[in-house]
Formats: C-alpha cells, sequence, structure tokens
C-alpha cells in the first residue's frame, strides 16, 4: 500500500479522530497476514508440530496465487474480459493447492517419517522464501511473457473491493467497512478456529493429541490422522496470509522480499495470544499497529528502528511471564515439537 | 497412515484383527558404512532430482547442469577461495550451535548472536578505532565479540533454566531484536550521514583490521579465517568427545533425569554450553566484520544461523563431519548460483536445490532409524 509518510507525520502532530481511524485501519492491514500466519499455526501447534515451515508457507501460498493469476490474466485477450469469479476462484484454489502440498510434505517427513520438526520447518522456509523469490523474479522469463514485472492489478481490484458506503460513513466506514473481503475472512476463521479448539469434541481431541499423544492413543484418537488433518489445514490457513498480502496489500505487484520477516512475526503472534487465535485477532491489530507506529510517532529515523522491535520485545516477556506463572492452559503444547512413536517407551 | 489401529472387524460371530499394511520398528543399532550408504544415497538421488528440476527450467542437458554447477564452485582460483571463506564461516556457526543441539537445547538464535558478535565488533573498531594501538584494539574486539554473543545466549538459557521457558521460540524472538539493534545502530554511525550504511569502517586507517595472511608476496584474505574455523572444529571435536564437560552436555541430551540422579548440575550445564554457543557465534561475528567484510549490516549473519542447524544435525552433531555437510551446501550454493547467472534466472533458485536435497537428506534418517515390515500374504483360516 502506498501512502505518504509525510503527510501522516505532519498529520501526527495534532491529535484528531481522523489521524486514530488512519491508524487503526493501517494496523488492522498490516495485521491481517499476521492473524492468518499465526491462526495456521496455532492449529498446527496445537497437533503437537511446531512448524518452523510457516514463513515459507506463506510465501508458497502467495506465488500459487500470483501464478495462477498471472496465468489466467495472461491468457485473458484484454483486460475487460476478466471474469471475477474466476479472478478470485484461480488465485484461492492455486494458493490452496501450494499450501497443501507444502504442509503434506512437512507432515509426510515429521509424522510418517519421524524426522526432526526444527529441521524440517527450517529447510521448508528455506524451500519455500527461495520458491517465492524464484518464481516472483522468473516468471516472465519462464512464460516468456513481454511484461516487466508482476502486477496483477485487475485481479488485485477484485480482492480489494471494499464493502458499499465504506467512504460515505466517516471514521466507522474507515475502521470497519473500507478492506476486501479476505480482511474479514481472516477474522472468521480466526472465531471459527477458536471455537473449534474450545467448544468441540475435535478441538478436545485435537488438544490432547498436542499435550500428550500417547494418552491419546490409548484413548482411541487416531494420532496421525490428527496430526495430518490440522497442520494441513494450519498450512492452507497460513499460506492465505501470503495470498493477502500480494493480492490485497500489495496492490498484485509482487516483489522480492518484498513479505519480510512477517512469517516469524506470525510465530511471535502465536505466543503473545498464548495460543488463543480469538485473541490473535486484537494481537495481529495490536502487532500490526507497533509495525507501523514509527510513521505516526515524531522521531529520527533511528528510533524508527527501535520501534520495530517492539514486537519481539513484547513477546519475549509474555513468553517469560507465560512460563514462569506456569497456568497450564497458557503454557504451550506440552508435546510440541516431538515426534511421536507408539512403540518408544 | 503408518501405525493405525488395528481394526477390529465382527465377522461370523468371532472377532478377527485385522493386521495393517506395514508396521515401523525401530532399529536397535545400525552399523555406520549402511547408515552413510542409506545417507550418500540419498544426497545422489537428490542430486538427479535437482538436475531435473533445473533441466525443466532451463532446457539444459542434466550433465552440462552439473559442469556449470562444478565450475561455478570450483571454476577458478577466487572462486574456490570464495569457496573455502563461505564453507569457513557457515561451520564456524554450526559449531557453535552444537554443543546446544547435543544438549536437546534448541538454539535458532544463532543469526542473532553472530549479528550482536559483529556489532560489538564494529562498535569497538569505530568508538575505539583512534584511540587504541591495532594489536590491543583487535583484542578489545575479539573479547567483546565473544561477551556480546555469549549474553544474547545466556539469556535464554536463564530463563530455560530458571522457569523451563521454551528455547526455541525464545531465541527466535532474538534473531529479530538483534537484528533491530544492528538497523539502529547502522543509522546511528551511517557513513555518510543518509546514505542508510555505515560502509567500510576505517577505511583509510585500517584499524581493527585483523591482519591478512601472506607469504611469497600474495595475500590470502580468507586464509586466517579459515585456519581459525578449521582448529576449532578439531578444539570442539575434542572438547565434546573427550571432555568432561563434552560428557555431561551428552548426558543431559540424553536424559535430563539420568543426569540429575548421577549428579549433574544441569542448569549449570546449560548455563555453560550456552555461554559457549553464543561465544562462538560471536566469533562468527568478529571474523565476519573485522577480517571479512570491515563492515555491518543487518544481513551480514545471511541465513547461516539457520543453516548452520541443518548443517550440525546432517552430521549427527559431529564437527568433523560438519566439514563435508557445510562444504555440501556452500557448494551447491555457488554452483546453482552459477546456473542463476548464466541462464537469467533469480539467485533464490539455490534455496530452492538446497531445499530439496535437505528435504531428501531429512527423509533418509527415517530408514536408518527405522524399518518397515510389510504384511505378510494372508492365509486362509489361520
Amino acid at each position: 500500500m502506498i501512502f505518504n509518510v509525510a503527510s501522516l507525520q505532519s498529520a501526527a502532530g495534532a491529535f484528531s479522530w481522523t489521524t486514530v481511524a488512519v491508524f487503526l485501519q493501517r494496523a488492522i492491514v498490516q495485521g491481517i497476514p499476521l492473524l492468518y500466519g499465526s491462526t495456521g499455526e496455532i492449529l498446527t501447534e496445537k497437533s503437537g508440530n511446531l512448524n518452523l515451515g510457516i514463513p515459507g508457507i506463506m510465501y508458497i501460498g502467495g506465488i500459487s496465487g500470483v501464478i495462477g493469476s498471472f496465468l489466467y490474466e495472461n491468457s485473458l485477450p484484454s483486460r475487460d474480459a476478466i471474469n471475477p469469479v474466476l479472478a478470485i476462484l484461480i488465485p484461492l484454489l492455486c494458493s490452496v493447492a501450494g499450501s497443501l502440498l507444502a504442509g503434506l510434505l512437512y507432515c509426510f517427513l515429521t509424522v510418517s517419517l519421524r524426522a526432526n520438526q526444527n529441521v524440517t520447518g527450517l529447510a521448508l522456509t528455506t524451500f519455500g522464501v527461495g520458491f517465492g523469490n524464484f518464481f516472483g523474479a522468473s516468471l516472465m522469463k519462464l512464460t516468456g511473457s513481454d511484461v516487466p514485472s508482476v502486477a496483477l492489478s485487475a485481479t488485485s481490484a477484485f480482492f480489494k473491493k471494499a464493502l458499499p458506503f465504506a467512504d460515505k460513513l466517516g471514521n466507522f466506514g474507515t475502521v470497519f467497512l473500507s478492506y476486501g473481503f479476505m480482511t474479514y475472512l481472516a477474522i472468521l476463521i480466526a472465531i471459527v478456529a477458536a471455537v473449534v479448539l474450545k467448544r468441540t469434541r475435535i478441538g478436545l481431541h485435537l488438544r490432547s493429541v498436542g499435550e500428550n499423544p500417547a494418552t491419546a492413543d490409548a484413548a482411541g484418537i487416531n494420532v496421525n490422522r490428527y496430526k495430518y488433518a490440522f497442520t494441513c489445514i494450519g498450512s492452507v490457513i497460513a499460506g492465505f496470509g501470503g495470498l493477502y498480502y500480494v493480492m490485497d496489500y500489495a496492490c498484485g505487484v509482487w516483489s522480492n522480499e518484498g513479505f519480510g520477516d512477517r512469517g516469524w512475526l506470525a510465530i511471535a503472534l502465536v505466543i503473545f495470544c498464548i495460543w488463543r487465535s480469538n485473541w490473535g485477532i486484537l494481537g495481529s491489530i495490536l502487532f500490526g499497529g507497533l509495525y507501523i507506529v514509527y510513521l505516526f510517532v515524531p522521531g529520527s529515523l533511528s528510533t524508527q528502528e527501535l520501534y520495530k522491535m517492539l514486537p519481539y520485545v513484547v513477546t519475549l516477556i509474555v513468553l517469560i511471564i507465560t512460563s514462569a506463572r506456569k497456568k497450564r492452559e497458557n503454557l504451550p503444547p506440552a508435546s510440541l515439537g516431538l515426534s511421536y512413536f507408539r512403540e518408544d517407551r | 497412515m503408518a501405525d493405525n489401529n488395528a481394526v477390529l472387524t465382527e465377522n461370523s460371530g468371532e472377532k478377527k484383527v485385522r493386521e495393517p499394511l506395514f508396521h515401523i520398528t525401530k532399529k536397535a543399532s545400525v552399523p555406520w558404512q549402511q547408515a552413510w550408504a542409506v545417507r550418500i544415497g540419498s544426497v545422489v538421488v537428490a542430486l538427479i532430482v535437482c538436475a531435473l528440476i533445473t533441466m525443466f527450467l532451463t532446457h539444459i542437458d542434466p550433465i552440462k547442469v552439473y559442469a556449470t554447477m562444478l565450475n561455478g564452485a570450483f571454476g577458478t582460483s577466487r572462486r574456490i577461495w570464495s569457496l573455502l571463506q563461505g564453507v569457513a564461516m557457515l561451520l564456524c556457526v554450526s559449531l557453535a550451535v552444537t554443543p546446544a543441539f547435543k544438549m536437546r537445547f534448541w538454539n535458532i538464535g544463532a543469526e542473532g548472536q553472530v549479528l550482536i558478535g559483529g556489532l560489538a565488533t564494529a562498535a569497538c573498531m569505530i568508538l575505539l578505532g583512534d584511540k587504541l594501538p591495532n594489536a590491543l584494539l583487535i583484542l578489545v574486539m575479539l573479547v567483546s565479540a565473544l561477551a556480546a554473543g555469549a549474553v544474547w545466549g545466556l539469556l535464554p538459557a536463564v530463563f530455560k533454566a530458571k522457569w523451563n521457558t521454551n528455547e526455541t521460540l525464545f531465541t527466535l524472538m532474538m534473531n529479530y531484536v538483534a537484528t533491530q539493534l544492528v538497523a539502529y545502530f547502522v543509522t546511528v554511525w551511517e557513513v555518510p550521514k543518509g546514505s542508510g550504511k555505515i560502509g567500510i569502517i576505517n577505511q583509510a586507517t585500517r584499524a581493527g583490521w585483523v591482519p591478512v595472511i601472506s607469504f611469497g608476496g600474495k595475500n590470502y584474505d580468507y586464509l586466517l579465517n579459515i585456519i581459525v574455523v578449521f582448529a576449532l572444529t578439531f578444539v570442539l571435536y575434542a572438547y565434546l568427545k573427550y571432555s568432561k564437560h563434552g560428557y555431561e552436555i551428552a548426558v543431559v541430551g540424553e536424559s535430563e533425569n539420568t543426569a540429575r540422579y548421577i549428579g549433574i548440575n544441569v542448569k549449570k550445564v546449560i548455563l555453560r554450553t550456552m555461554i559457549l554457543s553464543g561465544g562462538i557465534c560471536g566469533l562468527a561475528g568478529f571474523l565476519l566484520v573485522g577480517s571479512t567484510n570491515h563492515t555491518v549490516t543487518t544481513t551480514i549473519a545471511g541465513g547461516r544461523g539457520f543453516t548452520a542447524i541443518m548443517v550440525s544435525w546432517l552430521a549427527k552433531f559431529n564437527p568433523i563431519f560438519m566439514i563435508l555437510t557445510s562444504a555440501l551446501l556452500v557448494i551447491l550454493e555457488k554452483g546453482a548460483g552459477e546456473i542463476a547467472t548464466i541462464y537469467g534466472l533469480n539467485k533464490s533458485f539455490s534455496d530452492i536445490l538446497t531445499g530439496v536435497i535437505l528435504f531428501f537428506i531429512i527423509g533418509s534418517e527415517f530408514f536408518i532409524n527405522y524399518s518397515v515390515h510389510f504384511r505378510k500374504a494372508h492365509k486362509e483360516g489361520k
């Protein structure tokens, strides 16, 4: 999103509700990729898998959608011939396919082959980030297309379409109605995930798999099936974060390294909201706000770099406090990061 | 799925147990020849897959893919030196994380520990550059880099020892705190103002530049790094294998309860080992800033902190084998970089190939540690 930093900073001097509304809106826009990533990672971690491949999967989810949409837009005779339904469905389905394959690969290695989760996750991140950057920069050359860079403005327009009346309702419209559909989808998914985890039998089983797979196994729960299912669902959700970033936030323009360290920030958010995806909604807005607060606070360039440290410092403090208080419902799943082998004793 | 519950089926009044298609058992021990045959086999298969991917994307024949890659890695003496330097630095960070991993302390914060060591080195060079004689300055740089890295490693260890705080997540967060600290000081010390980078430090006076080894009138820029890391490899090997500390690390890694039972002070071992781990990362930062780059940026660690985890794990935490695994990854990176340059592809191509190779090696461990038994042919009326 291109916005005028200077005007925001001059506005920061005088307090006004419009500035607050704009700040909130920017914070939410920044927070949504993190919310997708953290909701996905929460479901994954609740099954006992510490998937450090999430940053890579978010890249894969983003670039898969871009590839699908790029091929679709370039197959059209003209930009006006674009079909709104296909323009949204193709990138969504491609993104699902890409992230699902990445999640399956992670599950196959860690669940079926019982490989070390940290190593597998980091390898997946190396692969995924490389995959994203490689195809983002080489897509034109590989398809022999003559456009200079990947810019899917036509598709992006559908993703960014805000709710009606957004610009007529003043600050209320800015804060609540001015987003594309994927923003509302992120919040919906986070709420559904929280309800499923807390209130349903499936959620209870999932949590028991993450806490103590041997007990869950003895109780007749199919441990591997739960691990596979929720790690893959988590991957798909996280992949949407990448797709949202390219299609909505970045207006359909892929830029290498543009996504930055948001994947790791999403993992930080998991800890910050202590494995509760409904708290993650507020947490993501807070993290998004911390990510951009330097634009609104007057100060030199150097102090801005310190502001960017805040999300991580806050996460560290939460991590320390939760581990010191040892309230069981706030701790990481007990078997997080461990492979389960039934015959191990 | 592998170990599904055996499905109970009611069949004409009597219960019949259907055996799953296959089941998996852990192997007791595997001769090392067999284990390495599997690993080397997996690398060979992975290299074939990599060649196929490259062929698919660039339409060059596979023999030429390998030739280009080897040329990229070893083509000129300059490339060989650059390769050796790359191996040395990756190996140094891998050595750093190894003692922690042997203890089952997942230090994925090497990136941050290297950065903070580099930052401390650069700070000494900038602030003390014209105040101290060169030899003393380099000593101060080294000590502060080691100390900075050690502190960065010690912090998560303190909380791990006290409250069992999850060290994977803690060290991960510390990476970004370090990155932002470096970004902050880069803007504080930037030269010229507004450029957003520090540039070469003390370019005129060369104060704090670690001396370059030269003989026969030729300078060998990277030789000192390579020698230091090579020596460190053997020291660490001996430390882990023959010292009492190394033994304690191994016991804590196998079972904390056993360690406590035989009177090892587990907390002390955790703290001591993480000081060592962070300190060696600090050394890597010192070498990168003081000897190789003479500047500091947020990307100076270059992802080595993460790659090192895989190097160390692939070598089964054995420092000598790490020479091989780090060389494999660096050769691959340089080779794939060459292919990307020649065919106008993005340099991230090497990350894709690295990922593929890692997946294969990671997967191959299963066939070393476990064996699969298929269901025997079903007999009628057993």
